[in-house]
């Protein structure tokens, strides 16, 4: 019986599932995702009003971008105002390159986050002087300044009308319907996790986290700030431009209304409320998020038939509850939803001889 | 041959000079003490080597290199490392991950092969477990809080995991501003034991800069005092202990003087 974790091997002190129970709830868990859960989608939507399998894919797109910001804000300290807009570069990079240029979309994808990399580590560049509120204003800079050549180039973008954009295809796979999307979003959904796993417990990772937690003694230690902040904003922006070309090409149709600075809020709600600095925030915070207005809805749809005439309040209503829920975790669960879930799973693990 | 060596150093901030012509010079695997009594300037010196400070006039050199205008991340390149009066680690991350970083600048592998961890990477990242294991947490004997989050420890832990994270570095010379402060007897005693071990058994030259003058007689080469940013006596710790100045200028005489110098 287990009573504690021992190990014989560093390398075996080293994995990231470390528990052959691990391993299995695991292999479970992702056989549920790729086997069970895009067959039983079809049905559970019919239960809760809402197109199951289309929640999920939002959610899987808006993962890696959460992914990113908590990258930045979370691992390295740096304050992001401007993920909404950057998510829109990726998007029209892909899409633009897409539809426009022709490229096939194993090339638009990738063009996405190496495009908004670089726009990223440019306005990244405040970061190697600014830090908290400050940074968070000149990143709100880079926010307008990108909607406003979103709105205004519109040879390009094609203004607030839109730019439309084509399901893609791999080597003559089309990803046309949303339960094929499903799967490309969780492939990349699970490779960008385990990049971002394996970022953090290696040499960059340990420096960006030794930057948020004490600058000058990283510097001291060897670490160059000036790299690896930019880094950081680098690695970040790729994460939400890929996010941002998956979306282009999952809603088919971009216009600057999606990524104005509301969705940096949201963003940045997502990490905090799934937790900065944890692996697992990016992805508890985006499915509360993302599920949340969903789930008001029901109750607010119920009432509003019950009184009419006061649909309107109740739509107003809805908007409340959702700041107030924010609201509320950000004063009961201040570390997210992922401490809880370490805290919960470290009783779990020894169970029953967890004291 | 000198290793580290200080030149005419000056240092003020706003008309208050901290620093006023300092010169010392380190001899290559000596315990190397800086005394003084509070305010005397000993940690600015330590800060103008590490590029903290701008010195306003004065030059440092590093094995014959000009350091003065390096940035501060080079300095740690050419193995010089250092402690904190203030306890500065990185309170979020573990005790081990602390150390880890301690080696940043022998770390070859970019972020892409880190994030793949494939080969390369990953080989790197045993090497320097197996390392720092065998190296630093055995000698400093920190086994048992490897997996502590720094930030959930008591403070003498705290001061020896920071000792930990500089002799990481695999430093040439190794800048120790008051280890023992706030350290029970037995604490300073591990702690001294740490310092001659690492001295002797890495050839790690050492400037100690610290107020118990038991330890700094005790372990020191050479002891320099500064008072008021000016150097007032070098030497050997016996020469320290009869230095007339030394004890008038340090305590002013008294007998507090004499005990504190440990006579
Ligand atoms: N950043 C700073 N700004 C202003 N004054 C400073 C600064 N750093 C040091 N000083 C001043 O310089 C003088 C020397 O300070 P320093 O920290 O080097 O003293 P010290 O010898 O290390 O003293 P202690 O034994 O208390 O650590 C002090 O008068 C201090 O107030
Ligand atoms: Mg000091």
């Amino acid at each position: 019986m287990p009573t504690g974790l021992f190990h014989t091997k560093y390398e075996d002190d080293d994995k990231i599932f470390q528990t052959v129970w691990l391993k299995c709830w695991m292999g479970a868990f992702l056989l549920f995702l790729f086997a069970v859960f895009p067959f039983l989608a079809p049905h559970l939507s019919g239960l809760f009003g809402f197109s199951v399998q289309h929640m999920a894919n939002m959610i899987g797109i808006f993962i890696i971008g959460a992914h990113g910001l908590n990258l930045l804000t979370g691992f390295t300290g740096q304050i992001s105002l401007g993920h909404g807009a950057f998510m829109g570069v990726g998007a029209y990079t892909s899409g633009i390159l897409f539809m426009k240029a022709g490229w096939p979309f194993w090339l638009t994808l990738p063009a996405a986050g190496l495009v908004t990399a670089a726009v990223g580590m440019i306005f990244g560049v405040p970061s190697l002087r600014l830090r908290g509120l400050y940074l968070a204003i000149a990143t709100m800079a880079a926010q307008f300044i990108i909607e406003y050549v979103m709105r205004n180039w519109t040879s390009l973008t094609g203004g607030s009308a839109g730019l439309i954009v084509d399901r893609p295809t791999i080597m003559g796979f089309s990803f046309d319907t949303d339960f094929r999307y499903y799967y490309l979003i969780l492939v990349l959904v699970i490779i960008s996790t385990l990049f971002l796993k394996n970022l953090l417990r290696t040499k960059t990772g340990r420096a960006l986290v030794a930057i948020r937690d004490r600058y000058l003694s990283a510097e001291i230690m060897g670490v160059n700030l000036f790299k690896y902040r930019l880094l950081a904003f680098g690695i970040s922006s790729f994460y939400v431009g890929v996010a941002g070309g998956l979306f282009a090409h999952y809603n088919l149709v971009v216009s600057d209304e999606h990524f104005t600075m509301w969705l940096s809020i949201q963003y940045l709600a997502m990490v905090i409320i799934g937790g900065l600095g944890h692996v697992l925030g990016g992805i508890f915070g985006t499915i509360f998020m993302v599920l949340l207005p969903e789930v008001l809805r029901i109750p607010t749809e119920i009432l509003s038939n019950i009184y009419p005439n006061i649909f309107a309040i109740f739509g107003t209503l809805r908007e409340l509850v959702f700041g107030l829920v924010i609201i509320l975790f950000l004063i009961f669960e201040p570390d997210g939803l992922a401490a809880r879930w370490h805290t919960i799973r470290a009783y779990w693990k020894l169970w029953p001889f967890s004291y | 041959m000198i290793q580290l060596e200080v030149q005419d150093l000056h240092l003020s901030f706003g008309g208050l000079a901290a620093l006023s012509g300092v010169s010392l010079s380190v001899d290559p695997g000596e315990i190397f003490a800086i005394i003084g009594p509070n305010g005397a300037g000993k940690t600015c010196i330590l800060n103008c080597i590490c590029r903290f400070y701008y010195p306003d006039q004065g030059r440092i050199l590093f094995e014959d290199k000009d350091i003065t205008q390096l940035s501060p991340h080079k300095v740690a390149h050419l193995g010089i490392a250092r402690t904190f009066q203030n306890i500065e680690l990185f309170q979020g991350m573990t005790v081990l991950d602390n150390i880890k970083l301690g080696a940043h600048v022998h770390l070859r592998s970019g972020f892409l092969s880190g994030a793949l961890y494939w080969g390369k990477a990953s080989r790197e990242e045993m090497r320097l477990r197996r390392e720092v294991e065998e190296r630093v947490i055995d000698l400093l004997e920190i086994q048992a809080i490897r997996k502590k989050i720094v930030g959930t420890l008591p403070y003498g832990l705290q001061k020896r995991v920071e000792l930990a994270r500089a002799l990481a570095m695999r430093p040439k010379i190794l800048l120790l501003d008051e280890p023992m402060a706030g350290m029970n007897l037995e604490e300073t005693e591990d702690m001294a034991r740490f310092i001659l071990d690492i001295n002797e058994e890495q050839g790690v030259t050492i400037v100690l800069i610290e107020h118990d003058m038991g330890v700094v007689m005790d372990i020191s080469d050479r002891i320099f005092v500064l008072d008021f940013g000016t150097k007032i006596a070098e030497g050997s710790p016996e020469e320290i202990q009869h230095n007339e100045h030394v004890i008038n200028a340090y305590l002013g005489g008294s007998d507090e003087a004499f005990s504190k110098l440990g006579i």
